[in-house]
């Protein structure tokens, strides 16, 4: 941990402090917050008061107030989307990469075919057959990433396993999932995690898209997303309803990637090629 | 006394930090005239050819000194006059002419890229082709039209070559030729070198790691070690009678394939371009060194005749070569066949386009006993190894231990089947994983299939460490903080872990400096005599067989050529094959000869 902010330039320097204060905020930021979530403060839509340094929404609520609570659910969902979808897609791509059997072209072709369907056209069917819950779109975000995961599992695995250290596991007698465990997962480490930082971005964009839509998160619940969805019409007359939310999930994302990839410098995987296995 | 094509004076080549790289590097050579730069991995070997053309990588620059070709100075004048130099007085050959030849290019092309680089262009075909002729390639149109992947590895060198004369240089700069070459094509390659130069009275620095290549093509010879020439003489000279201890200690290392000897490997592990100490760079290996003053100041370029300079303070005590040292005395015990291998056939590729690696081998060996198999690249020698461990799927024959037949696969075998054959890949970099430390890796054979407690394998790991001579310190290291040696020397102890009766060592010193291969293989033949193990060595270098093996097989195209004693096949062959690769084998020697090419074809 400690090389690892030794390494860091002053652009992940920057990146680091954003991106730790926007989850602080999304975390306590309702401990701060000065009004209720739910009552109205005032007229609708009108600019910054004294009393609301954002104005208020299109029902009068405190904007403020709500930014404050409404980052726990875009960053928690898309968190917890991101975790289940790299443990999905390590076990499936450790798997097909490692068997050499049937059940490599079985989970590659599975997750093809799951890869063509757009992801918000895949979650909206979801969403729509299994009905809106937070868990709901939890499960629909990691499986949307999860052959993307198990892909580039695969690939590192595949190169791993032909190595010498593997075949030494091999001749010694090691079982499969001690070969798999000690000697191939400690080296795809590096270049897995190089790209969660696209993975947790991407996530929290499908996560706010579909709170946008108005299919996940249902009012009153305070979500970034959500936010703009519902005061999109009173744009002229309150832009902070809008802007606020819209910066701060902007700004997280950037500040995950630019984090993100100076932990992949750190690992020594160059950009270039994190793009390429996306 | 005609003038010196190439002058070299006072050369110093550092890091952009300032740390040298090449230091006090003088040299001549006339035309006509072969010089072989010998030196291990980080003496400075390759920084040092390639600024003989004026050139060096991105953070390295020349810092001071002259180089001279034909009395155009290439330390001078701006990077555009340097550049028309390049190529028509001076050109330079690299290593791998697989990566050096540009693939999307015709061979045509690459030959006339270099006249037309010098504005030589008219009438470039015929100068191609000449250039082709003078190498022994087929100067036909046809030819012209190939690329380099439809060459075959002599041939991908061979039009580097001709790239390198056909502007008429006057100094050709060859950076390990015939590197990754098989000896016999090796032979063919240094034939040619040899002529050229006489033909063409062409100036020639040969850079290699190999003395045994270098002393059969060199007129003189000079001896890297940390980026300073530490000695320089005529190659007969120099060979025979070493005046420093370091040129001492790398002859010493060189196998011999016709005279068989005891190899003595250098203590100590050769420094890095960071880590060079004050003074004599080799005084801290030294084993004669006794004035402390090596350890402060440089000791001067000496002459101690003629032609023949050293970098010693102590160069009269350097005793000379033991020639003669004899082997340790092998003894295998009759009785039961260790390991036996019946018709074995394996190989690659699907059912409908199937590709053998290994056809129909059988051959066996006795307990204690060292077999070396040798052969070429794509000769199935490692396939064979990997089918004898279980690694590779077998398609007919049987391998059997003490008499049992073990399963193909080695998950099928008996605990105690995978215990008793240990194999050594060849490159460690490759075969330690870079995440597990280096007293885990060892003490791990030992607790699965020894089936030791936690601290019963890590002890064990302790004591094989300082079996294989490695410091204990080195348990908590990674692979990566360790040297190719070291390395190798673990992948040893993880073999060793498992007490096995045999262990199957394949190409385990190719990829290592020869005084560090002497080392492995004096540590290999030491823990022969204390553990009784059987060896199966796997090589292409009959000197490594001289030195180690009781008997060899010789492997071609997975088919057996030969088979038997070492003495007997290595001074008598009685195959056409075995007899090519013996007389193409790289040999010390005092006078620059080569094998003809007779008998290599």
């Amino acid at each position: 941990m400690r090389r690892f902010f030794r390494a860091l330039t002053p652009s992940a320097w920057i990146g680091f402090v954003v991106l730790v204060s926007i989850v602080g905020l999304a975390v306590f930021g309702p401990l701060l917050a000065p009004h209720p979530l739910d009552e109205p403060i005032g007229v609708p839509l009108t600019r910054p008061t004294e009393g609301a340094p954002f104005g208020t929404d299109f029902l009068g609520r405190d904007v403020l107030s709500r930014t404050l609570w409404g980052g726990r659910s875009v960053l928690g969902l898309a968190g917890i989307a991101t975790v289940l979808a790299y443990a999905g897609g390590m076990a499936v791509g450790l798997a097909a990469g490692y068997s050499r059997s049937l059940l490599d072209p079985l989970l590659m072709r599975v997750s093809d075919v799951m890869l063509s369907f757009p992801a918000l056209l895949f979650l909206l069917v979801l969403v729509t057959g299994a009905g809106s819950s937070k868990t709901v779109l939890v499960i629909g975000v990691a499986l949307v990433q999860m052959p993307l995961v198990a892909r580039i599992v695969r690939a590192a695995t595949l190169e791993q396993s032909v190595r010498g250290f593997v075949e030494a596991a091999v001749a010694r007698g090691e079982r499969a999932t001690a070969v798999v465990r000690r000697e191939i997962v400690p080296n795809i480490l590096g270049s897995v995690t190089a790209d969660i930082g696209l993975r947790f971005t991407y996530s929290i964009i499908l996560v706010a898209s579909v709170n946008f839509l108005g299919l996940g998160l249902q009012p009153p619940d305070a979500d970034w997303a959500l936010i703009i969805s519902e005061n999109r019409a009173g744009l002229t007359l309150n832009p902070y309803v809008i802007l606020v939310p819209a910066a701060l999930i902007a700004m997280f994302t950037i500040s995950v990637n630019v984090v993100g990839d100076a932990v992949a410098r750190n690992l020594g995987i160059s950009t270039a090629r994190r793009r390429l296995v996306r | 006394m005609t003038k010196p094509v190439l002058l070299v004076r006072a050369l110093r080549v550092e890091l952009d930090s300032g740390l040298p790289i090449v230091e006090d590097l003088d040299l001549d050579l006339r035309g006509g005239e072969v010089v072989g730069i010998v030196g291990e991995s980080g003496s400075g070997k390759t920084t040092m050819a390639l600024a003989l053309l004026g050139f060096t990588r991105r953070g390295v620059a020349i810092r001071s000194g002259t180089v001279e070709v034909e009395g155009s100075a290439l330390t001078e004048g701006g990077e555009r006059s340097v550049r028309s130099l390049r190529g028509r007085l001076v050109s330079y050959v690299a290593q791998d002419p697989g990566a050096a030849l540009n693939p999307s290019l015709r061979v045509g092309d690459l030959v006339g890229d270099m006249l037309r680089a010098h504005d030589a262009g008219g009438k470039a075909e015929g100068k191609v082709m000449a250039a082709l002729r003078g190498v022994n390639l087929p100067a036909e149109r046809e030819f012209l039209r190939r690329f380099p992947h439809q060459l075959s590895g002599g041939q991908q060198q061979r039009v580097a070559i001709a790239t390198a004369l056909v502007c008429g240089a006057k100094l050709v700069v060859l950076d390990e030729p015939t590197t990754g070459l098989d000896v016999v094509t090796q032979a063919r390659i240094l034939n040619e070198i040899q002529r050229l130069r006489s033909e063409q009275n062409v100036a020639i620095v040969y850079v290699s790691h190999d003395l045994a290549v270098v002393s059969s093509i060199a007129d003189r010879v000079a001896v890297m070690y940390a980026g300073r020439i530490v000695e320089e003489g005529p190659t007969a000279e120099l060979v025979a009678r070493p005046r420093h201890p370091y040129t001492r200690g790398l002859l010493s290392s060189v196998p011999d394939p016709v005279r068989p000897r005891r190899i003595q490997s250098i203590p100590g592990v050769s420094v890095g371009v960071g880590d060079r100490p004050p003074g004599c760079a080799f005084a801290p290996r030294c084993l004669q060194r006794t004035e402390p003053r090596a350890l402060m100041e440089a000791p001067p370029f000496e002459q101690i005749d003629t032609h023949h300079r050293v970098r010693c303070f102590e160069w009269r005590r350097t005793p000379s070569l033991e020639w003669e040292a004899p082997l340790i005395t092998k003894s295998s015990a009759p009785g039961v066949d260790l390991l036996e291998v019946d018709s074995l056939t394996a190989g690659y590729g699907s059912r409908l386009a199937p590709l053998e690696a290994v056809r129909n081998v059988s051959f066996s060996v006795a307990p204690g006993e060292c077999l070396a198999i040798v052969g070429e690249s794509g000769s199935g020698k490692s396939t064979l190894a990997r089918c004898i461990v279980g690694l590779h799927p077998q398609r007919a024959g049987r391998v059997l231990l003490e008499g049992a037949v073990l399963a193909p696969g080695a998950a099928r075998r008996t605990r105690e089947a995978r215990r008793r054959i240990q194999i050594v890949f060849q490159n460690p970099n490759e075969s330690l994983n870079p995440r597990h430390r280096v007293g885990n890796a060892i003490a791990r054979p030992a607790s699965i299939l020894r089936k030791l407690s936690a601290q019963d394998a890590d002890e064990e790991a302790a004591r094989l460490l300082g079996m294989v001579r490695l410091s204990l310190g080195l348990r908590d290291r990674f692979p990566g903080e360790l040297s190719g040696g070291e390395r190798q020397r673990v992948a040893i102890a993880r073999a060793l872990s498992a007490k096995p009766d045999l262990i199957i060592c394949d190409e385990i010193t190719s990829a290592l400096d020869v005084s560090v291969q002497a080392a492995v293989l004096e540590l290999l033949s030491e823990l022969r005599a204390e553990l009784g193990l059987a060896l199966v060595f796997i090589t292409h270098d009959l000197g490594v067989v001289a030195s180690i093996a009781d008997r060899m097989l010789v492997l071609e195209s997975g088919a057996i050529r030969e088979q038997g004693g070492v003495a007997a096949v290595l001074s008598d062959p009685q195959d056409d094959y075995t007899r090519r690769l013996v007389a193409a084998a790289p040999r010390l020697v005092t006078s620059p000869t080569l094998p003809h090419l007779s008998e290599v074809e």
